[in-house]
């Protein structure tokens, strides 16, 4: 089958964020983030709000998070984690030694929703 | 951080008094399943029937230049539209892993949100009514043109028309390993064993980007 046709005529607005245009690619929706320390004073009002959120918090924000919180549009939201991320405010969860190399996402994501029911 | 005040850092809300909830500092990875179909489908209630957290709500303008014969000046209008989409966690693996559903309309005039949005997901589940089947079409087309793996789930609506599956199934155009599934979206179990059969399938018919390991 073919993919449907794309209509060249919707876009999303242009957004430049923080100097940078796109988002990583390691840095999606669902991908989580905490915050590292360091100044941020020189950073835009935009990249505050998202520091601010992280303030005193003991655990991380999806990139949906945030979007929700900030009430900005998550492709906006993308890149600026990213540019955060790039700056070393943001950074991701690190796995602890005893996560397993080899953890099956799919094979977890199967037990996890199989034990709920 | 160094510019919040220190009157923010025991506030857990956002910006508009709403409680942000935090994922847990034991979460290491993150994975996505998208819920997709067309309007009133019952993408926003299954999402709410199993998260684990309030579900919340992003949008995201996109700009249409419409270039209407009406349009004496020759100029393209912009008409910006914004698109709504729900999401929702449930955490597992004990505590390791975080698990978000999101609802994407599956108007394919969102194709550029999809390409976005959708890169990453284990796989989709559409969902269905039996009262406007064509109404899946474009969701079906979008994840067929952007290769992600996706199971059916007829919602079950009272009044809608029963079909025998081979009849739902051609309807559809879906291929024959593809899972066709019924479920209440108002019910947790019923939408938990539908994300299920699509995870299993998932399991069985794995592209082999998911081997990349994602956070
Ligand atoms: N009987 C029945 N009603 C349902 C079911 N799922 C959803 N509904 C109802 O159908 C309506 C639409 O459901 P939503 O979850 O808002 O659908 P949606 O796909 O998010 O809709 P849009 O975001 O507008 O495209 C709501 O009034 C729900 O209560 C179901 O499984 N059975
Ligand atoms: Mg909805």
């Amino acid at each position: 089958m073919s993919g449907p046709r794309r209509d060249p005529d919707m876009v999303r607005p242009y957004v430049r964020t923080q100097g940078r245009i796109r988002a990583r690619e390691d840095v999606r929706l669902e991908s989580v983030v905490i915050a590292a320390t360091g100044p941020t004073d020189t950073l835009g009002p935009d990249a505050r709000r998202v520091m601010r959120l992280f303030a005193g918090a003991n655990g991380g924000l999806a990139v949906a998070d945030i979007a929700a919180a900030l009430e900005l549009p998550p492709s906006t939201v993308r890149i600026l984690v990213s540019s955060l991320m790039d700056s070393g405010h943001l950074s991701s969860p690190v796995a602890a030694i005893d996560d397993q190399p080899d953890f099956d996402l799919l094979q977890e994501v199967l037990r996890g929703l199989r034990s709920l029911v | 951080m160094d510019c919040a005040p220190s009157s923010d850092r025991a506030d857990r809300t956002d910006e508009s008094g709403r409680a942000v909830t935090y994922v847990p500092a034991t979460v290491t990875r993150s994975a996505k399943i998208v819920v997709a179909g067309g309007f009133g489908v019952g993408k926003t209630t299954l999402i709410g029937s199993v998260s684990e957290v309030r579900p919340l709500r992003m949008e995201e303008p996109i700009t249409q230049a419409s270039t209407g014969v009406d349009d004496l000046r020759g100029t393209p209008h912009k008409t910006t539209t914004t698109v709504a989409m729900d999401f929702g966690r449930i955490h597992m693996a004990g505590g390791r892993l975080a698990l978000y559903l999101f609802g994407l309309p599956g108007q394919s005039r969102f194709q550029p949100l999809w390409e976005d949005l959708a890169e990453g997901a284990l796989g989709c589940l559409v969902l269905a009514d039996t009262r406007d089947l064509d109404a899946s079409h474009d969701a079906l087309g979008l994840l067929d043109g952007a290769g992600i793996p996706y199971a059916v789930a007829i919602n079950t609506f009272p009044g809608a028309p029963e079909y025998p599956e081979a009849e739902l199934r051609e309807a559809l155009a879906l291929e024959p390993a593809t899972p066709l599934t019924y479920l209440d979206a108002r019910d947790r179990i019923s939408s938990l064993h539908a994300l299920i059969t699509l995870t299993e399938y998932l399991t069985e018919h794995r592209p082999a980007a998911l081997l990349e390991s994602r956070r």
